[in-house]
């Protein structure tokens, strides 16, 4: 290892020192402040060594790691979520649990678990990345173990997790016992040199796929989603949503161009299906919910459908467009899980549909955050899911995929639906008394801070949308 | 960069009485008067002026570009002709008489109404002044949410119901037309190169015939939806019924319009091949609406309800007018959308006053007001005369216009479209017998119009009758706007 490849794997390795550092921290002394306090400084000193002097990019780490652009962009992508988590827990954490302190190391570690995924170009470093993040999360996902949903949800993410892990892996070891290699660039040589895929190569990538759609939460391995979004504490399902499916989406595209995926039309149709279903049974599944969470929690299921067809449609415009959506989807799912925790109280979370009824008359500037990102979550202009789906479509469109979208205009309108229907809830005239309660000062800092962004993406997209392209384009 | 003043002017002012609502809760409705009647006078302004030398050749009043997405070959570029600014005229009349009627009528929440109420109006100008197919999208997207906050909060009982109704419906319309705006850029940047939204790019896009026509069918979607056009009408008499007085104002004066707009600024210019394949569907589309929407008027019992399906039939000779390729029909149809903008608008208004005096819509419980409410009888009588195109009123010209160039267009769908003026008699009829005719059973005292009231009403009195004795006005100003291109498409 060289200095350079310190200085290109600096993010990863200032959360993974910091993250040791933190244990020493809980070991001397408990402190919730200071541990919070730890964590944020990290999370920003992380960002800010992103701005490292950059070397010659692509930067390869054989055989493991590539950074480049498009690693570098999701790294801080995956950074400034987390970070937003983090401003999100402290008051979360502080109302409810005595032990709050390892909250925050496992937090560290399985943002490196997602940040080694976003640069891994290698079998192995997919694998230690996923487990990494995975492990983590069963700690997070289990933490407020007073909870009656939080065991159950923690133990069925294990489960399921480790079971799509093995089939991960059996994929892995398919693949590499036709090619012979666990490099993504390595098997798309391979891949190109024979006329046609052997069956071994095919089985793994399919069970490989169950593995990733598991990470994604796409039908038809989605089933946990919704509990497991229910069970968790707040700040961790805006995690899993973002944060665990965003790096898992990075790689998927990293692994795809890598190895020319876009030729396989059964692949393709493969993912085709799941795009449509996931659309489909997200959309109305949401429908039918009274929870808010399970409701998100099936609208993001929804989310990943119309991602996968920017993705279908191909190398550079849909790429770009999956980008542009994932960062939208990023904000608004921080924003609207960060709001339910902004309302929660020290008993229940907030989220059932009455727990939103007249908020606008009683928390006027909260209410406006969560419409936002709702509007946003539906694709209503001056936000930025509107540009992202314009994306999305125009992508389609460009490609022809003429039935996908016409899936997604249907889907569109009932994903509005309900969207809709929970805005007028927050807008119901509100009876009696109105109680304000007093906001904590950083979870709204960070929702305004996610809001101005959701706008300003939504007005001026052009910023954005150069570094997705420049990035893109030098990826190779 | 007046161009920008006309929507920036009540997007700006739509905060501005959101935040004056901290301060005092009657300053938002005194903001919002003032921003549309600042309006009001600059566009009249722009109106008396006699017409700049065009600019870059065409008829365009004003132009105004600057680059916004240029990825996407997305800019703000607004422009405005004759149509454009008859329809900013009339958004920013209609916007200030929205205010005056909310003056009253709305007494909790003032600020976010009258936020949502100039937002919408935003939304429309936009709408009414883009030339680039991106923002039409936007525009069009930009006034739902608040039209649907004005129903859903401030309407009467079924509110939720009907403002969900209206948001689907107009959002499935809009995204079918942002695939088809979608295609159409694509197509454009295969064929030339240029990736543009432009609409005057856009113009000359070498197209297939079979592409052109379901291209064509996308914007028609979202254009038919909004008109209304039967069998697409169901959301509006809901949306009408439900919403308050200044909602029903500015859905039929203003919303509709939108459509008719769409139909005449894009849909003809954009596919002159597809839209002669097609005319004949429409134009048929238009009477059955015409008669329908009559007919269903005539059975309503809800004096909303029932100005509601009157307007589902006047805006049939809007589709009547459009597709039938000819300059007289064209102004015929521009006519048409003020002057139901006006009268409806105005009924609409009459409704809400008599709904604050009776606190019923109903028509069976009304009946002989005449000796209560001369005042309001008389302004009644007009707009009523109007809605069944009495000569000397502005629907009259509309009508007689679009009739007389639908016929060189097709005589049958004609003939079934001026059977709709003998249905427009009898619902007409129907209103005044019911509200003002027959024997009160009344005992208390009611108010006639009080000078607010008054102050709302008579403008509408006197620009109906204006229209109706001195059209060339209107005509000439819309003349130059004309989709040409769709007109000369059988002589090639």
């Amino acid at each position: 290892m060289t200095t350079n490849d310190l200085m290109a794997l600096l993010p990863v390795l200032i959360l993974g020192g910091a993250s040791v550092i933190a244990m020493l921290l809980v070991a001397v002394r408990r402190n919730h402040r200071v541990m919070h306090a730890f964590t944020v400084t990290v999370f920003i000193v992380a960002l800010l060594a992103l701005f490292r002097e950059p070397g010659t990019m692509p930067y390869v780490i054989a055989p493991l790691f590539v950074v480049d652009k498009f690693a570098d962009f999701n790294t801080g992508l995956i950074l400034a979520a987390g970070l937003s988590v983090l401003l999100l827990s402290f008051n979360y954490f502080e109302q409810r649990e005595e032990r709050k302190e390892e909250y925050y190391i496992l937090l560290l570690l399985a943002t490196v678990g997602g940040l080694v995924l976003l640069m891994s170009r290698h079998f192995v470093s997919l694998f230690l990345g996923l487990e990494t993040m995975s492990i983590s999360l069963y700690g997070l996902i289990a933490y407020l173990r007073a909870r009656e949903r939080s065991d159950e949800a923690g133990v069925k993410y294990l489960l399921l997790a480790a079971l799509s892990s093995a089939f991960l892996l059996f994929g892995m070891a398919l693949v590499y016992a036709e090619a012979g290699t666990m490099d993504f660039v390595g098997i798309g040589q391979y891949l190109a040199g024979i006329s046609q895929a052997p069956m071994t190569v095919v089985a793994g990538f399919g069970l490989m796929l169950i593995g990733v759609g598991f990470k994604l939460g796409i039908v038809p391995f989605h089933m946990w989603a919704p509990d497991i979004y229910e069970g968790a504490p707040l700040p961790v399902a805006a995690y899993i949503a973002t944060v665990s499916k965003g790096s898992m989406l990075v790689l998927l595209m990293r692994f795809y161009r890598d190895v020319n995926g876009y030729e396989y039309t059964i692949l393709w149709w493969v993912l085709a299906i799941i795009a449509m279903a996931s659309m489909f049974a997200g959309n109305w599944l949401a429908l039918m919910q009274r929870n808010v969470k399970r409701l998100l929690a099936y609208s993001s299921i929804s989310h990943m459908g119309y991602i996968l067809i920017a993705f279908l449609a191909g190398m550079e415009a849909g790429q770009e467009a999956v980008m542009f959506y994932l960062v939208a989807y990023v904000i608004t799912s921080i924003g609207a899980f960060g709001v339910l925790a902004m309302l929660s109280d020290e008993k229940d979370d907030a989220e059932m549909l009455e727990d939103f009824s007249g908020l606008f008359w009683r928390q006027p500037w909260l209410a406006a955050i969560f419409t936002a990102m709702l509007l946003s979550l539906a694709g209503i202009p001056l936000t930025a899911g509107f540009i992202g789906k314009f994306y999305v479509v125009a992508a389609g469109v460009n490609a022809g995929l003429w039935l996908l979208l016409a899936l997604l205009v249907v889907n569109s309108v009932i994903g509005l639906f309900y969207y809709i229907r929970l805005v007028a809830v927050m807008f119901q005239p509100q009876e009696g008394a109105v109680v304000r309660r007093r906001l904590p000062f950083f979870g709204m800092f960070a929702l305004s801070a996610l809001m101005a962004l959701l706008l300003w993406l939504g007005i001026y997209p052009s910023a954005l949308i150069a570094v997705i392209r420049d990035m893109m384009l030098t990826m190779g | 960069m007046i161009l920008l003043t006309f929507i920036l002017l009540p997007l700006i002012g739509a905060f501005l009485a959101w935040a004056s609502a901290a301060v005092h809760s009657t300053l938002p409705r005194w903001i919002a008067l003032g921003v549309m009647l600042a309006g009001l006078i600059l566009a009249a302004g722009v109106w008396i002026q006699p017409e700049p030398a065009s600019v870059v050749g065409a008829d365009w009043r004003y132009v105004y570009h600057q680059p916004w997405m240029p990825r996407f070959g997305v800019s703000l570029s607004l422009a405005m002709d004759g149509l454009g600014l008859l329809m900013i005229v009339l958004t920013f009349f209609l916007g200030s008489l929205a205010v005056l009627v909310s003056w009253e009528e709305i007494r909790d929440r003032t600020g976010f109404y009258y936020f949502n109420l100039l937002f919408v109006l935003g939304g429309i100008a936009g709408v009414f002044l883009v030339m680039d197919l991106f923002l039409f999208y936007f525009f069009w997207e930009v006034m739902l949410i608040p039209m649907y906050f004005l129903i859903g909060i401030w309407g009467h009982g079924r509110r939720l119901y009907a403002s969900l109704k209206f948001f689907l419906f107009t959002q499935a319309g809009g995204l079918l037309m942002l695939l088809s705006i979608l295609g159409l850029y694509f197509v454009h940047g295969a064929s030339t190169g240029v990736y543009t939204f432009s609409y005057a790019e856009l113009l000359q896009t070498p197209m297939e015939q079979g592409l052109g026509r379901w291209l064509m069918l996308g914007f028609m979607a979202a254009f038919l939806v909004k008109l209304p056009a039967f069998p697409f009408h169901t959301w509006l008499p809901d949306a009408h019924t439900e919403a308050p007085t200044a909602g029903s104002v500015i859905l039929a004066g203003l919303l509709l319009k939108t459509g008719a707009y769409g139909i005449l600024r894009f849909v003809l210019p954009l596919f002159p091949e597809a839209c002669h394949y097609f005319a004949d569907v429409f134009m048929l589309m238009g009477a059955i609406g015409i008669l329908y929407g009559g007919q269903l008027a005539y059975a309503q019992t809800d004096f909303k309800r029932l100005v509601a399906y009157t307007s589902v039939s006047h805006m049939g000779f809007v589709l009547v007018g459009a597709f039938a390729f000819n300059e007289l029909a064209y102004q015929g149809v521009v006519m048409q959308m003020i002057t139901h903008g006006i009268s409806t608008g105005a009924l609409f208004m009459i409704a809400g006053v008599l709904y604050e005096r009776l606190h019923t819509r109903e028509l069976e419980k009304m009946g002989g007001l005449w000796a209560a409410l001369p005042g309001l009888g008389t302004i009644t009588m007009v707009f009523v005369m109007a809605s069944l195109g009495l000569p000397g009123l502005g629907n009259f010209i509309a009508e007689f216009l679009i009739l007389a160039g639908s016929w060189q267009a097709n005589s049958w769908i004609t003939v079934l479209a001026a059977i709709g003026l003998v249905v427009a008699t009898v619902y007409s009829l129907r209103i005044m017998q019911k509200v003002f005719f027959g024997i009160s059973l009344r005992e208390f005292r009611l108010k006639d119009m009080t000078f607010r009231e008054a102050a709302m009403l008579l403008p509408l009195v006197i620009a109906i009758i204006w229209l109706g004795l001195f059209p060339q006005r209107v005509i000439d100003t819309a003349a130059k706007a004309a989709p040409v291109v769709a007109f000369q498409y059988k002589d090639k």
